[in-house]
């Protein structure tokens, strides 16, 4: 079932995907911290602008994930009008200054150091989002436990993640196969009948599914034990690759990127970068 | 020699049961014996096979007494981890079961468990593969494979620690008949390579003795009623008393009026040995003549035309299937698992629509009908009643098709009443569903279809996983329903069902309609049986050692025979 609005592991064969599991994790929350830490415009734009081409690097492509980047705006659109609704003098306070652009109502005016914060938090999540994307699209399924463990995170954790990513297609499956037993017997949410029927058609087909499902935990959970899962408090992968030269420079290279943000933060004396003095 | 696995008057109760679910079990088995463990549903075999691998008491819990060791360690006192280092169990649902995202991971999973480092598990992983021929699919998916490659992969899974006995759950439950037979072979195969000690749960006991185990133990009640060789107990009279099926050409033998004898040998379908006069008595048997069972003569009444359909362009799971069912018919659809035989009523319900070709019923093309316009003349029932079922209490559960169509009330419950007489479930018409068997269970998904008042019924596997009392129970209550002018279409596996119960057989394979013919007669045909992954009839092999050259007639007189004794 090819479902574009999953967040499925794309096999691209680009030099990213050959990067260890790891390697992407580390990457990615090293990165993250140093988009998320600093406020320069000039660090953030340039991070921006490797982020992108990494992604163009990846082989991704706008349509593989057109799904949740229309989700991602959406909430960014909703989070900047809240954070202008609730303290429209923000920027006003960090900077120290007051340049107003116009004026909409006495409470909400329009100042450069407003729009300056507003640009800076956009260009923090814009940059994030493909590093996220780029983990979780390029990294393997076999991998993600694996790589979630040697970050320190309990296997068991990183093992449900992974299961449980893999039985949405069973349960897609299933509820499919319910729903068409149940239409046979008349009962429709196929859309012609009324808000409350088709709301109790859904809950006819929820009992089933969710019977189904449980017997599913019921056997996997028993399959596991039987072959020893949780016996130790560590565990070794059949599909942990080792760390190859790329992956040093890579994680060197987020180190680099780390160290940067520090000194510019250091040399900045604060997160902020301010243009307005 | 020491037993590997010791029960010492052994009982076990579940805690959320009254009654203990295995009475004072005394059984020995030794390394490298192969012991199939026989008996109708809740006879506790299965219950037998969780307390060796130990998801008794670890899993479930309950309370147990007596001693059971199982290679040297105190299993109820032990854990589920120290005993899976020696026993290794093939759990019924190979589907569920499958860990790993590829199938090397899978076959690793209890490796990677015990920390062994990547370098040695790869190259284990590749030995075991090699050993259950499964070396070219390590990157596949498992639930891509073949139920026959599935079953393999599982095994590998429990292989890659070295243990000493395995477990096989009801290993041929959801196989077609051809892919039992190999799964058979496959255990046989390795039990030999590991010399390892086997437990096999099954209550389908001629398709486990296609090939040769030691023992089997017998089970009904919760205690061990037999404990004999095969041979011993296909002589005896338990098996009917366990409510266990012996095989079919056990069966005709004694048709025909022979004593089965342990030198005869019958525990296998090539090595059963009979005299001349023996021959001659089933021969003479076979000449006896048989009032003829009639064909149904009615009216056309579904009709397929040209049908073809796929689920992704460009290919096709259905390709110019066209046929007529009659009025009052009872057939059977078979082939292997993905033949095409669920998308046929897929598209008889309307779940899919048909790329070409046309579905009439009595005449009247069923194009532009919905799914629930439909299913006021078609019925489909499920092969999983616990997928279908969505109301807690039997009667509304039955009702709740009707009342979707807002029929007045005292009509729902006259016909609701109606069908659970039918079903024999008008006195649980109060109970909650969750206090029914799952055969009860299925019985009131039939019910609840049946309650539409539809001309035909189509049922995915009627009886899958059901033992041979409850799978008669179902299979007399269908033909029932049938002889009250119910058109019954089945799906199935199951050549008893095919060969007993239908005198029509649609067989399908990849796609196309390859034959439409009596049973006995496709059960002869080793040219189509091959095709379309089935097994042939043991009845065939004893036609042909009794010199019978018309091995299907022989067949068709056992099963009018059968119906004759059977009533």
């Amino acid at each position: 079932m090819a479902n574009s609005s999953m967040l499925t592991y794309l096999p691209r064969g680009s030099f990213i995907h050959k990067l260890t599991g790891t390697t992407k994790l580390c990457f990615f929350v090293m990165v993250s911290v140093a988009a998320m830490v600093t406020f320069d415009t000039r660090l953030l734009a340039v991070l921006l602008v490797g982020t992108l081409v990494l992604f163009k690097c990846s082989r991704l492509h706008f349509r593989d994930v057109k799904w949740v980047l229309w989700l991602a705006f959406i909430f960014l659109v909703l989070n900047h009008l809240f954070i202008y609704l609730f303290s429209p003098e923000y920027g006003v306070e960090l900077y120290g200054s007051r340049t107003v652009l116009f004026t909409l109502t006495q409470r909400y005016t329009v100042t450069s150091e407003q729009l300056f914060y507003h640009l800076n938090m956009l260009l923090k999540v814009c940059t994030v989002i493909p590093l996220a994307l780029i983990f979780i699209l390029c990294t393997d399924p076999s991998e993600f436990a694996a790589s979630l463990a040697s970050v320190g995170i309990s296997y068991r954790i990183g093992y449900s993640v992974s299961l449980a990513l893999r039985y949405i297609p069973d349960i897609q499956r299933d509820y499919h196969d319910i729903n068409q037993a149940q239409q046979a017997r008349g009962v429709d949410i196929s859309g012609k009948d009324k808000f409350f029927d088709r709301l109790r058609g859904s809950v006819n087909i929820l009992m089933p599914l969710i019977l189904s499902s449980l017997s599913r935990i019921d056997t996997i959970s028993n399959a596991m034990e039987l072959r020893g899962f949780g016996k130790n408090p560590k565990r070794t992968w059949y599909v942990q690759r080792p760390f190859k030269k790329a992956d040093w420079a890579a994680l060197c290279a987020a180190v680099l990127v780390l160290l940067v943000t520090l000194a510019v933060t250091v040399h900045n004396g604060g997160r902020f970068w301010n243009p307005f003095v | 020699m020491q037993p590997i696995i010791e029960f010492e008057h052994f009982g076990f109760q579940y805690d959320a049961q009254a009654e203990p679910t295995l009475t004072d079990i005394n059984l020995k088995i030794y390394p490298g014996e192969r012991v199939l463990i026989a008996g109708p549903s809740g006879s506790g075999k299965s219950t037998l096979a969780s307390c060796v691998n130990g998801l008794i008491p670890f899993s479930y819990s309950g309370s147990c007494s007596g001693r059971l060791t199982v290679a040297g360690v105190d299993a109820p006192h032990s854990s589920i981890f120290e005993l899976s280092k020696h026993v290794g169990t093939v759990l019924q649902d190979t589907d569920g079961q499958f860990i790993g995202l590829t199938v090397g991971e899978d076959i690793a999973f209890a490796l990677e468990n015990q920390c062994m480092p990547q370098e040695q598990m790869h190259k284990t992983v590749e030995r075991v593969a090699k050993l259950v021929s499964v070396e070219d699919l390590l990157s596949h998916e498992p639930h891509a494979l073949s139920g026959g490659q599935k079953q393999r992969v599982s095994l590998a899974g429990v292989m890659v620690d070295q243990v000493q006995v395995l477990v096989f759950d009801e290993p041929l439950a959801n196989l077609d008949p051809a892919t039992g037979k190999q799964a058979i072979e496959l255990i046989d195969q390795v039990q030999k390579e590991t010399g390892a000690a086997v437990l096999i749960i099954e209550h389908r006991l001629e398709d486990v003795l296609w090939r040769s185990v030691d023992r089997i133990v017998l089970m009904d009640e919760g205690r061990i009623l037999a404990d004999q060789t095969p041979a011993q107990l296909l002589c005896s009279p338990l098996l009917a008393k366990a409510g266990i099926r012996e095989p079919l050409y056990l069966t005709a033998a004694k048709y025909a009026g022979l004593t089965i004898r342990p030198e005869m040998r019958p525990d296998h379908q090539d090595t059963l040995t009979l005299s001349k006069e023996e021959k001659a008595q089933v021969r003479r048997w076979f000449s006896e003549p048989l009032p003829q069972s009639k064909a149904p003569a009615g009216e056309p009444l579904l009709e397929v035309r040209d049908l073809t359909f796929g689920y992704d362009p460009g290919k096709t799971s259905l390709e110019n299937i066209s046929f007529t069912l009659n009025k009052g018919e009872m057939v059977s659809i078979v082939g292997r698992n993905g033949a095409g035989k669920s998308t046929l009523s897929k598209l008889i319900c309307g779940f899919e629509t048909p790329r070409f070709g046309s579905i009439l019923l009595e005449g009247r093309d069923l194009a532009g009908d919905t799914i629930k316009e439909r299913a006021v003349s078609i019925g489909y029932v499920m092969q999983n009643p616990n997928q279908m079922i969505s109301q807690s209490m039997i009667f509304d559960e039955v009702a709740l098709g009707l009342r979707t169509r807002k029929l007045p009330e005292e009509e729902v419950t006259r016909r609701v009443h109606e069908a659970l007489r039918i079903c024999g479930l008008y006195p649980f018409r109060s109970w909650p569903v969750s206090a029914l068997s799952f055969g009860q269970k299925k019985r009131v998904t039939i019910a609840s279809v049946l309650v539409m008042q539809p001309q035909v019924l189509i049922l995915d596997e009627p009886t899958a996983g059901q033992d041979f009392r409850h799978y008669t129970d179902i299979m007399e209550f269908l033909r029932q329903l049938n002889q009250q002018g119910y058109t019954v279409i089945m799906v199935t596996h199951d050549m008893h069902l095919m060969l007993e119960y239908t005198p029509r057989a649609l067989v399908f394979s990849q796609g196309h309609l390859i034959a439409d013919l009596a049973p006995a007669r496709l059960l002869c045909d080793e040219q189509l049986v091959k095709q379309a992954a089935l097994k042939e009839t043991s009845l065939y092999s004893l036609a042909t050692q009794c010199g019978i050259e018309d091995a299907d007639g022989f067949v068709q007189h056992f099963i009018d025979y059968d119906r004759e004794v059977r009533g």
